[in-house]
């Protein structure tokens, strides 16, 4: 069962949360500070973009950083190439100071769907430069593996595409990646709900990384705080076991001793 | 000569550092610079001279997913 002392490591960071929220798309910063208060992510995630466009909320939004304390992971969205990704992050680490980095490689503009046949080859390059890669990915078994190979000690399938919260579409594959891969598994995107978040850990995953389904809900303070809430109770369900399903009926009230039971 | 500056036109004097590029762009920090797609660390500000042409990124932090 779940105690106060369920801490999970990542590149032998300890984390007491199992939350990683992003900061996109809120009504306001007011708004995500609250949210970020109630939720108590692991780490929140941020990015980087041309000065020129963002010459307003960029001070305004690192002031915010900087107050809430939380470990910071920059992502490398919307690049395309392995070397795109490779200098953004190099950028990232200066700005942000960290090694995190939330690799985002991405193959498909429509989907955005990770360049799944390049991603592990990104990985590769800036885990050796030292950054901490939590890659964004499918949940493809083989290429999480690949992942896991070039040194990733955490992988972050999705759920459903970015933003679009539909929840888990691929179960059995889902499940599979977890009874066969031994790093931590991250979900990154697509959840909706904060049941979707319950059942991906109710399966043994470690962890859910969201953004939308938080800032897009009508009250995202208190939807961070559903959000955080069913993570627990997701990881508290799988730590206790699950009971295992049957076909048939079978009455939780003793039969024995049924009163009337054959009078007639 | 004409450098870039996130993808605005500046004349400089040939010669010119990074140093004295980002001194005119007047950006707040924090920010990070690249010339050419290549990232530049901040320590090799006044030692990276610029070429007519350069195309030179300056990146600030923002909200991310």
């Amino acid at each position: 069962m779940l105690t106060s002392t369920d801490e999970w490591l990542l590149y032998g960071e300890t984390f007491k949360s199992r939350l990683l929220l992003g900061t996109s798309r809120y009504p306001s910063p007011d708004i995500l500070a609250k949210a970020v208060q109630l939720a108590q992510p692991a780490m929140l995630t941020a990015s980087l973009r041309r000065e020129s466009a963002h010459a307003q909320d960029s001070p305004v939004f690192w002031k915010l950083l900087q107050n809430m304390k939380i470990p910071v992971l920059p992502n490398t969205a919307g690049c395309h190439s392995v070397d795109e990704a490779y200098t953004t992050a190099q950028m990232a680490r200066e700005v942000f100071e960290t090694d995190w980095i939330k690799l985002e490689l991405i193959g498909d503009d429509y989907t955005l769907q990770p360049d799944t046949l390049n991603l592990p080859s990104a990985a590769d390059k800036l885990i050796k430069q030292g950054f901490k890669v939590l890659p964004y990915c499918t949940e493809d078994l083989v290429l999480c593996q690949r992942l896991v190979d070039v040194g990733c000690q955490a992988v972050m399938p999705w759920a459903a595409p970015i933003g679009t919260g539909k929840g888990p579409l691929n179960a059995y594959a889902m499940r599979t990646l977890r009874e066969r891969l031994d790093v931590p598994l991250i979900v990154d995107a697509g959840l909706g709900l904060p049941s979707h978040a319950c059942t991906v850990m109710e399966w043994g995953y470690d962890a859910v990384l969201l953004n939308t389904a938080v800032a897009l809900a009508n009250d995202p303070v208190h939807m961070a705080e559903a959000f955080a809430n069913a993570v627990k109770a997701g990881r508290s369900a799988f730590l206790s076991g699950a009971m295992q399903a049957h076909e048939s009926a079978q009455p939780s009230t003793p039969t024995l001793g049924t009163p009337f039971w054959h009078h007639a | 000569m004409m450098v870039w500056i996130n993808q605005k036109s500046l004349e400089l004097q040939q010669g010119c550092s990074l140093k004295d590029a980002i001194e005119l762009a007047q950006i707040t920090p924090p920010f990070a610079a690249a010339v050419n797609a290549q990232f530049v660390p901040k320590t090799l500000y006044d030692q990276t001279f610029l070429n007519d042409n350069d195309k030179i990124e300056l990146i600030v932090p923002i909200t991310g997913g």
